[in-house]
């Protein structure tokens, strides 16, 4: 209400001085606020927020590829609910996403360590152990394809030389294993940017308070609990909800890797709404599929927000 | 760091952690330029040791160039990222700078919305969004790419050049506004150039997601011409048979070398781009 005031006692000046010009326009903060606005509102409302809603229309009817359907109501969702196929998807997105966050911030926290030594070449090491964070991830994922393919695995190779297997790993194609194996490619990829979080926590940390409490008999470990948690705690917090809800609705990865499969042991949230939505042309259905993710992202996304607003 | 440390140690709680990171962290880069250098043939040479090349060849990225459309696909790629990151750039400097400098109506509201708009996902959108682009005609062009990487782009780069712009002093430009400038023409002439980092960090950032980015450019290509770098090496390279390996890792190495390329000359730049988000707000 207040803000619609100025506006109007603002253009009110603006007539009595001479009427609209778009140098004035241009000049006035409350007007050329809202204009400088526009271009990116506008391409965030057509290719972001109206998308969403037809989403929503789209779940609630019928529709099929280059048909659009009548409502249904709630049928698409009802459906999903005794829908085994999708129950094992919420399974795996869940392990996906939960299971991955914990080892990614570990692993994210020593390197973070490691990387704060002074040390030489520690900017080509910084560079070089981001790489899995910044090279294009269905790119690096295909290095992952093959290093579990079941013929030419590394791994395997390295095993069976060491005596340790007698046949090849079939780290894909086994349904117990595909879910691990899918884990350990998105955790390779997650930990460099946990890495670099932390590790700006970590420089943030003032020297002084490392050597004083060295000074009043703190071992390492007990500057590690006492200085170094506290003091990366709320990077920690902010680079984990992140990765959740990234890691929750990832796509390419998986898609890469297994296609959801085998037997879907492997299907996420985003895999199974492509599949059925465009591969079985069911689009009604696969929207519903995909707005599952909305009220779980949402949370996540209000934790984070939130937690910024309080800083 | 503190008191002094013997060598020994320094071994156990430096050098040894470093070594575990950088194996687990670049053998995928490793192994996939070795196989990309590898005559076909000696993958399946059971007595050859496979964590090294015995006969080098670029046979497979003499393919690649010859018999496959990666050309088609680098273009692809550069033109769509580029003109992307362009138009990012021009929209989220405009919004971070208005949400910076500012007082108009709703701009709190539209704030948090910007932010909102960063933690919203592809895998919500791209079945309603591929309607919407076959409606609007824009299936299988590049518009089709240009016009929806922005709205993944906008509101993270809008976020990091309204905290750029924060720290550039208001007095500079009310100076210059004093002396007769518009207030777009001191964003231009005084504020754009003190915020060059910035403005690196933001392009950089557009630029790496665009040149990554995989599933939109997956649904709204259907052409094998009209494909990007990551999409056309996934779709078209893996066949039926067994000996695709050496030209699809030669295609991975070299879509990702670029972005690699770019990363090493920037890396400061990018990391604090990256961090600005979650550490300095």
């Amino acid at each position: 209400m207040k803000g619609s005031e100025t506006f109007s006692t603002t253009a009110g000046a603006g007539r009595r001085k001479g009427g609209w010009s778009l140098r004035r326009l241009l000049d006035r903060q409350s007007s050329l606020g809202i204009i400088l606005m526009l271009p990116g509102a506008l391409l965030l409302i057509v290719f972001m927020a109206y998308p969403f809603f037809l989403g929503i229309w789209l779940s609630l009817t019928n529709s099929r590829i280059g048909r659009m359907g009548h409502f249904i109501g709630l049928r698409n969702f009802v459906d999903l609910l005794s829908d085994s196929i999708f129950h094992q998807t919420a399974r795996n997105t869940l392990i996906y996403a939960m299971v991955t966050v914990p080892f990614k911030a570990m692993l994210g926290l020593g390197l973070a360590m490691v990387l704060n030594n002074r040390m030489r070449f520690s900017n080509p090491i910084r560079a070089a152990v981001m790489m899995p964070w910044i090279v294009p991830t269905a790119l690096s994922t295909l290095g992952w394809f093959m290093i579990f393919d079941p013929v030419f695995s590394p791994i395997s190779w390295l095993l069976r030389s060491l005596g340790l297997i007698t046949k090849n790993i079939n780290f894909l194609g086994d349904p117990r294993l595909a879910i691990s194996s899918v884990c350990l490619a998105n955790i390779w990829r997650g930990v460099p940017f946990f890495g670099i979080t932390i590790l700006a926590g970590l420089q943030a940390v003032p020297h002084e308070l490392h050597e004083a409490a060295a000074i009043d008999g703190a071992n390492a470990w007990r500057r590690f609990l006492h200085i170094t948690i506290p003091s990366i705690r709320g990077v920690v917090l902010i680079a984990g909800l992140l990765s959740i809800i990234w890691t929750f609705a990832d796509f390419q990865l998986i898609y890469v890797l297994t296609k959801g499969g085998p037997a879907n042991m492997t299907h996420i949230f985003g895999t199974y709404a492509y599949q059925i939505g465009l591969s079985a042309t069911d689009i009604g259905q696969g929207a519903a599929i995909a707005l599952y993710m909305f009220p779980i992202l949402s949370v996540f996304a209000i934790l984070l927000l939130i937690y910024l607003r309080r800083e | 760091m503190v008191g002094s440390k013997t060598l020994g140690r320094q071994v156990l709680t430096l050098y040894l952690p470093l070594a575990f990171f950088l194996v687990f962290l670049l053998f995928p880069f490793y192994w996939m330029s070795i196989v990309s250098l590898k005559p076909t043939n000696d993958l399946f040479q059971l007595k050859y040791n496979p964590f090294w090349v015995q006969k080098f060849t670029f046979e497979n990225y003499l393919y690649l160039f010859q018999k496959t459309e990666f050309p088609e696909w680098v273009k692809n790629t550069i033109i769509v990222s580029v003109v992307s990151t362009i138009v990012s750039l021009v929209c989220s400097v405009l919004i971070g700078y208005a949400l910076a400098r500012l007082r108009f109506p709703g701009s709190n509201f539209l704030g948090v919305g910007i932010f909102l708009a960063y933690l919203v996902p592809p895998t919500l959108l791209f079945l309603p969004l591929s309607q919407v682009i076959v409606k609007l005609g824009l299936y299988n062009t590049y518009w089709a790419l240009i016009l929806t990487y922005p709205t993944q782009l906008i509101p993270f780069a809008s976020w990091l050049l309204m905290g750029y712009f924060r720290t550039i002093p208001k007095e500079i430009e009310e100076c210059a506004m004093a002396d007769g400038c518009t207030r777009m023409e001191a964003l231009v002439k005084i504020i754009l150039p003190l915020s060059v980092p910035g403005l690196l960090s933001a392009g950089i950032f557009c630029f790496t997601l665009c040149w990554n980015e995989f599933l939109y450019a997956l649904i709204f290509m259907s052409s094998g011409a009209m494909k990007t770098i990551p999409v056309g090496t996934v779709s078209d390279l893996i066949k039926a048979d067994v000996l695709f390996w050496g030209s699809l890792m030669a295609s991975a190495v070299l879509g990702s070398f670029p972005i690699a390329i770019l990363y090493s000359f920037f890396v400061k730049y990018y990391v604090s781009g990256l961090t600005a988000g979650a550490v300095k707000r």
